[in-house]
């Protein structure tokens, strides 16, 4: 039935693919958390009348953040060569295409995670300052746990972005789903491949989509 | 206690300077509950900011318990706030966190060990009543149980003073009550001094010690509360007590009321912080049987420091003993007027 559906599909090569993208996506999702967290704290924390309010530097980061969201994705692996060759060691495979990826999504995710705090209230902040909390502590016991449904859905959003770019990254020799799609599929004018490949892409989205709303909505108690 | 020495705030926006708090002097006594009352704008949020620093003052000084907050370095001022517990309108609990929680965070902020801090959490919450919600989310509570939770909370460190900005202004009047009889529970049971500002009168005539009245950043009027009831002597003042009171000036009224009497003796009866004699008018015509009384007008309301306000009793009977009663009365420490002589 499978075959006579997809006749030039290879269910290793499939599978060694969905592995790929799967293996980006979290990685990267898991680097864009990470360094989108701290630009989008640094964006929040340095703005007017915040706790380290400083107008160069909250210039700095919205300038670095506004710059490398305008940058498309394709044209970003490219500059990036260099760079990744030297992090990675290599310019292929599916480690190759992390940097570029985690750079390229970690400005769009900081602005998220600075709308969610932004969203905190302030009199809860307040609250904290009066108790004697330091800024630490507001971070960690105010700031994140208050925001946390929002950047759970932004980081669902961006994940979902990572795997549309982890195929793009694909089709440059870094693996995946991507790679698939255009090495087996496309080149050999295998349209099954394709379709298959593009099938697979749309359930893990799917997936990732419906696990990140189920957590956000557990997450909140308001 | 607490010693506020040329307080001043001034916001500068570009090249407008606004005064919010305009040169304060206050003395607040150790286990007092001390009401700042002023309509909005008067700069009395400020002024209660400025206590714990959540505003720099511009200039002057604020000591508490002989250290002043005003010129601590952050560390130091960090360890001072944990010994000020504060109330707020809009409660501003954390909503990701328990009742239970929400109580704890003060206590993970001072360092507490955990099982200390559970104890303690037991105890407070007992103590503000809100056990069998320990473990609700503050969505799942009314505004009176959330300014519980505000109120145990503050109390958690065991601070010095507690400071409540507006905590009963977002709340339904009969919510009101509870929470003023809660503080007034705190406050004897802990001997905690207070400091409360308000919009509402009504909250000070319940609870209040002395009060200071606020205008344009200024203290205007200052004194126990039954003082400033009874002689308020700024408008903004007369103002508030109107609110209580309504207006104490119905002279027409009172004229209208002498016109229907043509004998006897109409009599103004002033009540000043009265716990003693609360049964005065059945006393009085127990004692003197052949006087008859009849209440014409009046209004009597009870704070903290006991019943205040007037009442228009007519007497009628015999002169003789209508001048023994009144004798009677002015030995208690109700105090007569007698001027309104009616044949």
């Amino acid at each position: 039935m499978f075959h006579k559906l997809f006749p030039n599909a290879n269910v290793e090569d499939l599978v060694t693919a969905t592995e790929e993208t799967l293996y980006m996506t979290a990685l990267s999702v898991i680097g864009t958390f990470i360094l989108g967290l701290l630009l989008g704290l640094l964006l929040y924390l340095t703005s007017k009348q915040n706790i380290w309010a400083n107008k160069p530097l909250n210039f700095i980061v919205a300038t670095i953040v506004n710059v490398f969201r305008a940058i498309p994705f394709i044209i970003l692996i490219l500059l990036l060569f260099p760079f990744t060759e030297f992090l990675i060691g290599t310019i292929r495979g599916p480690n190759a295409a992390l940097p570029a990826l985690i750079i390229g999504a970690a400005p769009f995710y900081g602005r998220l995670v600075e709308i969610a705090l932004k969203e905190v209230d302030k009199g809860v902040i307040e609250a904290a300052k009066s108790m004697g909390a330091k800024t630490s502590t507001i971070i960690f016991k105010v700031l994140l746990p208050e925001s946390m449904p929002a950047l759970v859905s932004g980081i669902t959003v961006t994940s979902i972005n990572l795997i549309s770019y982890s195929a793009m990254a694909g089709v440059i020799g870094a693996g995946g789903l991507g790679d698939l799609a255009y090495l087996k599929g496309f080149q050999r004018w295998d349209f099954d491949v394709v379709f298959l490949a593009t099938i697979l892409i749309v359930i893990i989205v799917f997936i990732f989509q419906f696990v990140g709303d189920f957590i956000s909505n557990k997450l909140d108690k308001r | 206690m607490i010693s506020i020495k040329n307080l001043q705030k001034i916001f500068k926006s570009g090249t407008t300077q606004v005064q919010a708090v305009d040169d304060v002097n206050l003395n607040i006594e150790k286990g007092e509950i001390y009401g700042v009352i002023g309509y909005s704008g008067a700069g009395k949020s400020t002024f209660i900011r400025l206590l714990n620093r959540l505003e720099d003052p511009t200039s002057g000084e604020i000591v508490i318990d002989g250290e002043d907050i005003a010129s601590l370095k952050a560390g130091r001022l960090r360890k001072a706030r944990q010994e000020i517990g504060m109330v707020f309108q809009h409660f501003n609990l954390l909503w990701s966190r328990t009742v239970r929680e929400n109580i704890a965070f003060p206590l993970e902020i001072a360092g507490t060990p955990k099982k200390e801090r559970q104890e303690r959490v037991d105890e407070l919450i007992k103590l503000v009543g809100l056990a069998g919600r320990e473990d609700a989310y503050p969505s799942q509570l009314s505004g009176g149980q959330k300014q519980r939770v505000g109120i145990a909370r503050a109390l958690a460190n065991r601070p010095k003073v507690l400071l409540c900005d507006e905590a009963t202004s977002a709340l339904d009047p009969e919510t009101t009550d509870q929470i003023l009889d809660l503080l007034v529970d705190i406050n004897e049971k802990l001997d905690l001094t207070i400091i409360l500002i308000t919009h509402e009168m009504h909250v000070i005539r319940k609870i209040s010690h002395r009060v200071a009245v606020m205008e344009e950043g200024k203290v205007v009027e200052e004194g126990d509360v039954l003082d400033v009831f009874l002689h308020p002597k700024e408008k903004v003042t007369k103002r508030f007590v109107e609110q209580i009171m309504g207006d104490q000036d119905q002279d027409e009224a009172v004229e209208t009321i002498l016109a229907q009497y043509q004998t006897g003796q109409v009599v103004r009866l002033h009540f000043v912080g009265e716990k003693t004699n609360q049964a005065l008018i059945s006393e009085v015509s127990r004692e003197f049987p052949s006087v008859s009384f009849n209440i014409l007008q009046g209004k009597i309301t009870q704070t903290s420091k006991g019943a205040y306000g007037t009442l228009y009793v007519h007497m009628d009977g015999t002169e003789e003993d209508i001048n023994k009663a009144i004798e009677y009365i002015s030995e208690t420490s109700v105090q007569v007027e007698v001027n309104h002589h009616v044949s």
